[in-house]
């Protein structure tokens, strides 16, 4: 059966195609690059604790990622991962949410993880491998989750959870509890097959779940015009069927505003919103890369000028929140408590070999039982060549 | 001659292969003018242009069904996935169109032109989703060829003789030896036959299988032996799909013993085949169970990676274990 509005549909007469561009989506934005709202955009609805809140969050993120960045090179940290000019998506997005909806992320959304409150320790316990991390040292640098604070742990395999933010957010709605799911991903992830589905599916059946995209340019190497020859991923949401914006990505107000308000509609109305964040990555993908060799310094030094943070900064101080003394003293605190925070895990042991056997099933079945009391006596006999857990055996 | 490393030799050999013929495309995830993550395909857009050599978005099930249509229009598709832990997306194009492209059409159709290129296996601290060893679930498919190289030199003449294979070819790189691995390759064009294996080190005691970056394992391990007085025979498979059967089986007729040494899991990984098919043609022949040295029935991990490798130490184990059996 046809969609009544395909039956109803205006008839025409001559083979007339859409143009592939006739949908151009604008951006929404409230601070200019200067940090002064826009004519016309009223910042009267974000309240200064939310501002600072997010600035505060934001300003920790961008000092994690440079510190661990430096850790990394000095040979400390196997491989670590920047959100560096992203902290407006990944935070003002956070903050539009309640603190209990679920966050489905990519990898790079440190700075969301961040606003609910996850601690420089426990920031150093995942990337060190610690016996604390809560992941149990199993997964690389950046791999973070937290059941207490409704952040899904992160997969490497790009895609995989979008999809899976629409059945979250679907069981949210049988629940009944008023909650929602927000699904972070690239636009390079948004190639994958999980994207197309994951929109389908979210709209057919009626999934309370934000999909916010963060469009930062690239792919690793791969430039948006390898990635995709339409309007971007927003365009892609209307022929599914979801509702859609564009937002300025680097703008903390307008990040905020169009997330409250996409949680205000998918929650009420019980639907799928996508939010497509224009940004920027300003760093390299990974430590394991070198953007010299696909991008020029000159689009990267053009980039700088809309730093998030600065923006946002300057909008704070105009109206009198903020100060360069306070800003230091932020700073300041935030670089001491994550040195300490990472010298101490450095310090600490990793996981005892009886993890490894662990939650693969609820309880280990036979193979596993004996494989692992084979590995026992192995490390036994070998202490010198397995150092982390020859000490340490049950 | 030229000294060069297995991902030089890989380079070599894809430049070579679309030297020769221009039907040879080369596509993935950043490997048009970043020459891919692991810069395997570096130089050859610049050489061969962006018609012959580009990215594609990041889709992997997109990837080899567009691979699938290109080799079936006669093209020599050679499609780059970046980490072997990311071919999943496209599991259902391999296992149900390009295994079966030529049998379920009656060979109207094929693409036998198709190499899936790949890097595998662990010992990078990539922890679960930049280590795994995913052979097995393929050689589970009729219809695949599955190839892993172990030196720079074996890695180029079997890539070249994978692209010009009529069959479908699954190509997995040790990427642990990507950089280690160097040694002489020869820069003209040449071939290493496919479906054989590799006598890598003579003994009449036990035959030690391997394949990959394990081979480099083993063979630390038989040497090992050797100061202890046993004496191993050291095979590299090569091809795992479809294997060397004659020399496995000569040689463990010859020592009465196997161990077989592989990353991926226990349970179901390809040792149990070579197990099970070694067991049936040299029963009486054997003078202890044939042994395998593997990876846990766990998902790869990290803080504990060195535990899960099934390393030197643990061969070594093995193999006194199954001579004083
Ligand atoms: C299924 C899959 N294919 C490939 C990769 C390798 N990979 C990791 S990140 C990445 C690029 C992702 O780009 P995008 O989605 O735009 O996110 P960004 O890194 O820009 O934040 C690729 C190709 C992967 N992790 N998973
Ligand atoms: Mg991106």
């Amino acid at each position: 059966m046809y969609a009544p509005s395909s039956v109803d549909a205006p008839r025409i007469h001559t083979p007339d195609f859409i143009t592939e561009s006739a949908l151009t989506i604008p951006i929404y934005g409230m601070l200019g690059e200067d940090g002064r709202p826009y004519e016309g955009a009223d910042p009267s609805g974000v309240a200064k604790e939310i501002v600072l809140a997010m600035h505060d969050a934001a300003v920790f993120t961008r000092l994690l990622d440079e510190r661990m960045v430096a850790a990394q090179r000095q040979g400390r940290l196997s491989f670590y991962l920047t959100a560096t000019g992203e902290e407006a998506a990944t935070v003002g997005s956070a903050a539009g949410l309640e603190p209990d909806d679920m966050i489905l992320p990519q990898y790079r959304e440190q700075g969301a993880l961040r606003y609910r409150g996850f601690t420089a320790a426990q920031f150093m316990d995942q990337l060190f491998a610690t016996e604390d991390d809560l992941g149990k040292g199993r997964q690389m640098p950046v791999h973070y989750g937290s059941r207490a604070l409704s952040y899904m742990t992160v997969s490497s395999p790009l895609a995989t959870q979008i999809p899976q933010a629409a059945g979250y957010a679907y069981g949210q709605k049988l629940a009944g509890e008023g909650r929602c799911s927000i699904c972070y991903f690239g636009e390079g992830a948004a190639s994958e097959g999980d994207f197309h589905a994951a929109l389908n599916m979210a709209a057919v059946i009626r999934c309370p779940v934000i999909f916010f995209c963060r469009n930062n340019g690239y792919a690793i190497s791969t430039p948006v015009s390898e990635q995709y020859a339409g309007d971007g991923v927003a365009a892609r949401g209307v022929g599914y069927g979801v509702r859609s914006i564009r937002v300025d990505g680097n703008d903390f107000l307008a990040v905020y505003l169009a997330t409250q308000e996409a949680r205000r509609q998918a929650v009420s109305e019980g639907v799928p919103v996508l939010i497509e964040a224009m940004t920027y990555r300003l760093g390299a993908h990974s430590t394991s890369d070198d953007p010299s060799g696909y991008r020029s310094r000159k689009e990267e030094e053009a980039w700088q000028r809309f730093d998030p943070i600065a923006r946002i900064r300057a909008f704070m101080e105009a109206q009198g929140w903020w100060d360069a003394e306070r800003d230091e003293a932020l700073r300041q605190g935030y670089r001491d408590e994550i040195l300490a925070a990472m010298k101490t895990a450095e310090a600490k042991p990793a996981p005892s070999l009886a993890r490894l056997i662990e939650d693969v099933y609820a309880a280990p079945p036979w193979n596993l039982t004996e494989q692992y009391e084979a590995l026992r006596e192995q490390v036994r006999a070998n202490p010198d060549a397995y150092p982390k857990t020859a000490g340490r055996i049950e | 001659m030229a000294r060069m490393n297995l991902l030089q030799a890989l380079n070599s050999a894809l430049d070579t292969a679309m030297a020769a013929d221009e039907r040879v495309i080369c596509f993935g995830e950043d490997v048009g003018q970043f020459g891919g993550v692991f810069r395997a395909t570096s130089h050859l857009r610049d050489r061969y242009g962006n018609e012959r050599c580009f990215n594609t978005p990041l889709v992997e099930q997109g990837i080899i069904g567009f691979a699938n249509g290109l080799a079936a229009a006669g093209f020599r598709a050679v499609a780059e996935i970046q980490f072997a832990d990311y071919i999943f997306p496209a599991f259902d194009q391999i296992v149900n169109e390009t295994a079966k492209f030529r049998y379920r059409s009656g060979n109207e159709f094929n693409v036998g032109g198709l190499t899936i290129r790949s890097p595998y296996g662990g010992g990078i601290s990539g922890g679960h989703y930049h280590s795994q060893s995913p052979e097995a679930y393929f050689c589970h498919t009729p219809g695949l060829k599955v190839v892993v190289p172990s030196t720079p030199e074996n890695a180029k003449g079997l890539l070249l003789a994978s692209i010009r294979d009529p069959d479908p070819v699954l190509f997995f790189e040790p990427k642990r030896l990507y950089r280690a691995a160097v040694g002489d390759v020869p820069e003209e064009d040449y071939t290493a036959e496919l479906g054989r294996a590799e006598v890598l080190r003579e003994g009449g005691d036990v035959t030690v299988l391997a394949w990959g970056a394990q081979v480099e394992v083993v063979t630390r391990a038989a040497e090992m032996a050797a100061e202890k007085g046993i004496d191993c025979e050291v095979i590299d498979l090569r091809t795992l799909l479809p294997w060397d059967v004659e020399t496995v089986t000569r040689s463990v007729l010859k020592t009465g013993r196997l161990v077989i040494n592989h990353e991926a899991p226990r349970t179901a990984g390809f040792g149990a085949e070579l197990s099970a098919t070694v067991q049936e043609r040299c029963f009486l022949y054997l003078e202890s169970p044939i042994c395998r040295v593997t990876g846990l029935d766990t998902p790869f991990p990290l803080a504990h990676e060195r535990e899960y490798m099934p390393d030197h130490l643990k061969t070594l184990a093995a193999i006194e274990q199954t001579v004083n059996f």
